[in-house]
């Protein structure tokens, strides 16, 4: 039979079971108990059928309240257990947070500073119209020293304990001239003046080769090359383009400078260039680190430019040298000496793209 | 170049600080290197008498001293172990609490053997003057007027020694008158007037003949010799003065007649040659030498000479190098009551090639070589006599020229506003004029446009721009205004080339997966240069500073393993390198490539280093190489599945774990793989390795004509994927079955890859299963069974046409 006590005691008899079930598997045996086909609930609404019709009217509106709070408590408990299943597994999933991790392999790997460096440089003078002008290692003695005004038997050429190749020998055939290890990056003024019209800008870094070693010198080191050729370039303009260079490579706002007066074959007139030691936070010394002056008229001749009609200026520093100065490295040698130690402390990390908006070395 | 600053005072009237002079001496390019100035050290010391030396009471060689250091204060006692000490000696004496330079030790207040000694008398040894520790320092007795005086104001000490860097350009200031002279230019007082001779000339003809033996071809190597006889003369030592300045400009004083020859070089950078006229035989002949010639030079060498050099000989033979070093044979000595001194001219290219034959430096050599003042052959010749006469004595011959100095003076034609237009500094017409007067030129000329002849001295003056630099760094080039260089666009421009972006992004792509970058050296030892296919006789350096750095390297993997193994000696077990830079096929300019090339020794891997809690320590193979080169071609702009593989890696490679990656049949783009035991070996690498090498001027250019990218393909279907697992013999590349089952589709299949290779017992012996995700994406609908039954049949089809793989059940 059914009847509102019946529909009462059914619906707190389901709720309180439902309260009850423990687990997931017991709560599915109460809803089919409940609720499947065979269920109380079902078969409450199958008997509503047999009943009267004003009768089935206000029975089936409460049984099927019944059904609706059984649901939902059914729902409810569902969610509730589900939530604690969750909580449960979730506390059996422990890391041990304290275990460390490995950084990836953009964190292992370096730039050398020398590298880096070289990308500073390219972006200041990029920044003042200078192109990047390259040229082989091993030159002729046309282009390392006599186009650059300097003659067989000059004394400058003995300064700069040249590494030459040896030649083919007898079954070479042919008569090469003698090969060397360029001694500076100027033969690529040469270079560059000989297959491209004025006016002229480009830097040139690139290594050179002195048969010299000690503490600070090595066979091997790196050197930046400067050019302008045009008609009107003149020594003030390469004072205000090396001052302007200092204050952004060494990343200060400004830097005192000392011009000297000095000679170079290939420049007339030459000179050497100081800085102040404060732009590396040493104050009170003069450190040297450029040599410059305006292109000789015999250079400029040599490669076929009328000296009457163009001039510019030429500088040449040692890229080791800055990279040194800048970053506090001590020892020339550690440069090539590839030790792990020294780079990871030194290099630079591949994020580290210098630019003049971004800061070159942050 | 050594000189003293009362050297320079001799001739330049000045009232400057020595700081002052050395600071603009750098500014007009005479660059102090450094400035020694013995007062700074040797000042304590102090000229004192011995009034008694006694025994010592404990100590048989040991005495006790009193001594007189100030005239009127009380004497003190002085314990000394000296054999010369005695009474009545001067010596010098330094108080308690001086710091001796030649022992490096402070005086203190002790007793030694009992006697307490209240200071000390030091040898020349104690205050570094010379080597000498035989005794103490015994004075001239006539210094005992000045007990309590300075030592190094009575010894002449007190002469701070100024030491120029000069530049190869400038041999007018390898002597004191030449700097003092740019120094006068510039404003730091006046030089001197030349000092009044005596009467050098002599009554007599010079007995010895001078003959310049050469033809009109060669007469250029001593074109003039002037030369004068002295008979007569008393050689002995030179005075004090002299003496202790060539000691200053680092020269060994030796007797009158040689010191003052050196004197007159550094003095005017005049080199001159004195002989001992009772030992030359015949006339004195310059000549160019002969084959076989040999003569015992003054330095205790003997010499070959050839028919190059330029000789100076009697009838005996060869008897010096003209112009850099004198002989033996006829060398002036204590004896020596003749003397003939030469002033001679020497071609300055022939002595520098002469003095490099032979391998000798001398300071005449040094200074011929650079272009020594040809006007000043007579005058040289007349000071030395002078200071013959006046030092040793002596009854001078009329003097002998033959020949006639060069004629280097050529007028230069010279507008004065090229100053400004070089410089950007605008220098007033009477300034440059009188700036050029100061230095010897003559200007000649109204207005701008004037003529300029250098002084006989300055060899290096050729054209405008040389007078250019004259006046601006006279003027000083701390005024020339520093000038903004006109900016050529407004918004700076990339300016690299292709390649050089490439290198660059190369660089950084390689950092990011783990490498570190080393630079290694450009030569290596020859036997590894062999190993990597270099060698090449014309890539042998001929003068390598060692057999280790001999040959320019034909691969940079060489210098990097040697490096992975120094670093492994260090302790570091796992190590990933890189290296960007250039080897060398040849010796011309095309056979330079650059290359990016890398190591990976030991667990190196992109996902860590060595043993982690989380993955196994697996050493590095060649599919890390492989991915290093991949990873680093797709980042340049080349899709490395565009590229062919081959198994023809060189020799340094492990045959069967490395490959070679070409574009057509003769481009190799790289080559990857791990390194061939043997090599390892060879190069004392304890670890085995994986090494790639990128070049990267074979890189086909980039094509790319627009920034915008192509429209983008994303289809809204959803892609179907399956899988297949082919049996085929193990030696056929799984490359060819992604290749196959890529193309039985070119417009559904979007992509194939290998999930799983394997090879066991159940295959068979020499069979392998290659097992592939097939990924089909439908363009405009969804795919039917049939359809995707179909794709799958044609992939299955094609594999087994290329591969002859079976499918697997």
């Amino acid at each position: 039979m059914v009847s509102f006590p019946d529909l009462e005691k059914l619906r707190s008899e389901l709720l309180s079971r439902i309260e009850a079930a423990r687990d997931l598997v017991a709560l599915e045996q109460v809803r089919i108990a409940a609720l499947g086909k065979k269920g109380s609930i079902s078969e409450q609404m199958a008997r509503l059928g047999t009943l009267p019709p004003e009768q089935r009217r206000e029975l089936g509106q409460a049984t099927n309240a019944v059904k609706a709070a059984v649901s939902d408590a059914l729902e409810a408990r569902k969610a509730a257990l589900e939530a604690a299943a969750l909580d449960e597994r979730l506390a059996t999933e422990r890391a041990d947070i304290s275990l460390p991790v490995r950084l990836g392999p953009a964190s292992e790997g370096r730039i050398h500073p020398v590298s880096q460096v070289f990308d500073e440089v390219i972006e200041i003078f990029a920044d003042m119209g200078f192109s990047v002008a390259e040229g082989p290692d091993i030159e002729t003695d046309d282009l390392n020293f006599t186009k650059l005004n300097i003659p067989e038997e000059h004394p400058a050429r003995q300064e700069h304990d040249t590494f030459y190749l040896r030649d083919g020998g007898p079954g070479d055939g042919s008569n090469r001239p003698r090969m060397l290890l360029r001694t500076h990056t100027s033969p690529v003024q040469i270079r560059t003046m000989l297959t491209q019209p004025p006016p002229i800008r480009i830097i040139a870094p690139g290594r050179v080769y002195r048969c010299d070693s000690d503490q600070t010198h090595t066979p091997m080191f790196h050197q930046i090359e400067g050019l302008i050729i045009d008609e009107s370039t003149h020594l003030g303009h390469l004072k205000w383009c090396l001052e302007e260079f200092c204050k952004a490579f060494f990343e200060v706002e400004e830097v005192k400078m000392r011009f000297r007066a000095s000679h170079f074959p290939f420049t007339e007139p030459s000179m050497e260039v100081d800085i102040d030691a404060a732009a590396i936070g040493k104050p009170g010394q003069w450190l040297e680190i450029l040599g410059s002056g305006m292109v000789h008229p015999n250079v400029i001749r040599n490669c076929g430019l009328d000296p009457e009609k163009y001039q510019g200026f030429a500088f040449g520093m040692g890229l080791d040298r800055i990279t040194m100065l800048k970053y506090g490295i001590p020892d020339l040698r550690d440069m090539f000496a590839a030790d792990l130690r020294w780079m990871k402390h030194y290099g630079f990390l591949a994020v580290d793209v210098p630019t003049l908006a971004g800061g070159l070395s942050s | 170049m050594k000189l003293t600053l009362s050297w320079l005072q001799d001739h330049l009237d000045t009232e400057a600080s020595l700081e002052e002079i050395a600071d603009r001496l750098s500014a007009i390019g005479l660059e102090v290197e450094s400035i020694d100035d013995p007062a700074a050290k040797l000042a304590p010391f102090t000229v004192a008498r011995v009034i008694e030396a006694r025994p010592h009471p404990n100590a048989d060689r040991l005495r006790v001293c009193v001594v007189e250091v100030a005239p009127g204060k009380p004497p003190v006692e002085v314990v000394c172990g000296a054999p010369n000490a005695r009474t009545g000696m001067i010596g010098v004496f330094a108080p308690l609490g001086t710091h001796i330079p030649g022992t490096g030790i402070t005086l203190d207040k002790r007793p030694v053997r009992g006697a307490v000694s209240n200071g000390m008398l030091v040898s020349e040894r104690e205050l570094e003057l010379s080597e000498d520790h035989e005794g103490i320092i015994e004075l001239d007795p006539a210094h005992g007027e000045r007990i309590g005086a300075r030592y190094i104001d009575v010894a002449g000490l007190s002469d701070p020694v100024v030491d120029v860097k000069l530049t190869p350009n400038r041999p007018d200031c390898t002597g004191v008158r030449g700097i003092a002279r740019d120094l006068a230019a510039a404003g730091l007082g006046k030089l001197r007037p030349e000092p009044r001779l005596g009467t050098v000339e002599g009554a007599f003809a010079c007995p010895v003949d001078i003959r310049l033996e050469f033809t009109p071809e060669t007469a250029d190597a001593c074109p003039a010799f002037a030369g004068r006889l002295v008979k007569d003369v008393k050689n002995g030592p030179s005075p004090a003065w002299m003496q202790s300045r060539l000691k200053a400009a680092g020269l060994r004083p030796i007797s009158a007649l040689v010191d003052i020859t050196n004197y007159v070089s550094l003095d005017r950078g005049r080199p001159l040659h004195v002989y001992d006229a009772d030992k030359l035989k015949g006339a004195i002949r310059a000549r160019l030498g002969r084959a076989g010639e040999r003569f015992p030079a003054l330095d205790g060498r003997e010499y070959a000479v050839d028919e190059t050099m330029c000789v100076i000989a009697d009838d005996s033979g060869v008897l010096g190098l003209g112009g850099i070093i004198g002989g033996e044979s006829t060398a002036c000595t204590e004896a020596t009551t003749s003397v003939f001194i030469e002033s001679a001219y020497f071609d300055p290219l022939r002595t520098a090639a002469t003095g490099r034959k032979a391998g000798v430096q001398t300071d005449a050599r040094y200074r011929f070589e650079r272009g020594v003042d040809p006007a000043f052959i007579v005058p040289g010749l007349d000071l030395a006599t002078d200071l013959i006469l006046k030092l040793a004595g002596g009854n001078p011959s009329k003097r002998r020229v033959a020949g006639a100095p060069p004629e280097h003076r050529a007028t230069i034609a010279f507008d004065l506003r090229r100053i400004g237009r070089l410089t950007g500094l605008t220098v007033k017409e009477a300034e440059s004029r009188k700036v050029l007067a100061a230095l010897g030129f003559e200007v000649g000329g109204k207005g701008p446009d004037v003529k300029v002849t250098p002084p006989s001295w300055r060899p290096d003056i050729h054209g405008p721009a040389d007078l250019v630099e004259e006046v601006v760094r006279i003027v000083g080039l701390d005024k020339v205004p520093s000038t903004p260089i006109p900016r050529v666009q407004g918004v700076t421009r990339s300016v690299l080339t292709e390649a050089q972006r490439r290198g660059r992004r190369a660089r950084r792509v390689l950092a990011g997966r783990g490498l570190v970058e080393a630079m290694t050296w450009s030569f290596i030892p020859r036997p590894q240069s062999e190993q990597f296919g270099g060698g090449a006789e014309v890539l042998e350096l001929a003068n390598p500073i060692s057999v280790e750095m001999s040959s320019m390297r034909p691969s940079l993997l060489p210098g990097l393993l040697s490096a992975v193994q120094r670093n492994r000696n260090r302790g570091f077990a796992n190590v990933a390198l890189f290296e960007l830079g250039q080897a060398y096929r040849g010796d011309q300019p095309e056979d330079q490539i650059q290359i990016a090339a890398g190591v990976r020794a030991g667990a190196a891997r992109l996902a860590g280093f060595g043993r982690h809690w989380d993955a196994p320590a697996e050493d590095a193979g060649v599919f890390d190489a492989k991915s290093d080169v991949f990873a680093t071609l797709a980042a340049l702009g080349f899709d490395p599945t565009r590229a062919q593989i081959a198994r023809e890696a060189p020799s340094w490679y492990h045959p069967g774990r490395s490959g070679v990656l070409r574009l057509g049949p003769k481009t190799v783009l790289a080559h990857f793989g791990e390194i061939h035991p043997a090599t390892l070996a060879a190069l004392d690498v304890a670890a085995p390795a994986a090494a790639f090498e990128i070049f990267l001027d074979a890189l086909p250019p980039e094509k790319r004509k627009s920034r915008a990218r192509p429209a983008m393909v994303a289809p809204d279907l959803l892609p179907v994927r399956r899988d297949f697992a082919f049996v085929l013999d193990e030696t056929v590349p799984a490359g060819d079955v992604v290749r196959a089952a890529t193309g039985a589709d070119k417009v559904l299949i979007a992509d194939v890859t290998v999930f799983d290779v394997f090879a066991g017992k159940s295959l068979g012996p020499g069979r392998k299963s290659v097992a592939i995700e097939v990924t089909l994406q439908p363009r405009e609908r969804t795919l039917t069974d049939p359809e995707i039954e179909a794709v799958s049949a044609k992939v299955i089809a094609e594999v087994k046409r290329i591969t002859g793989g079976e499918v697997r059940g």
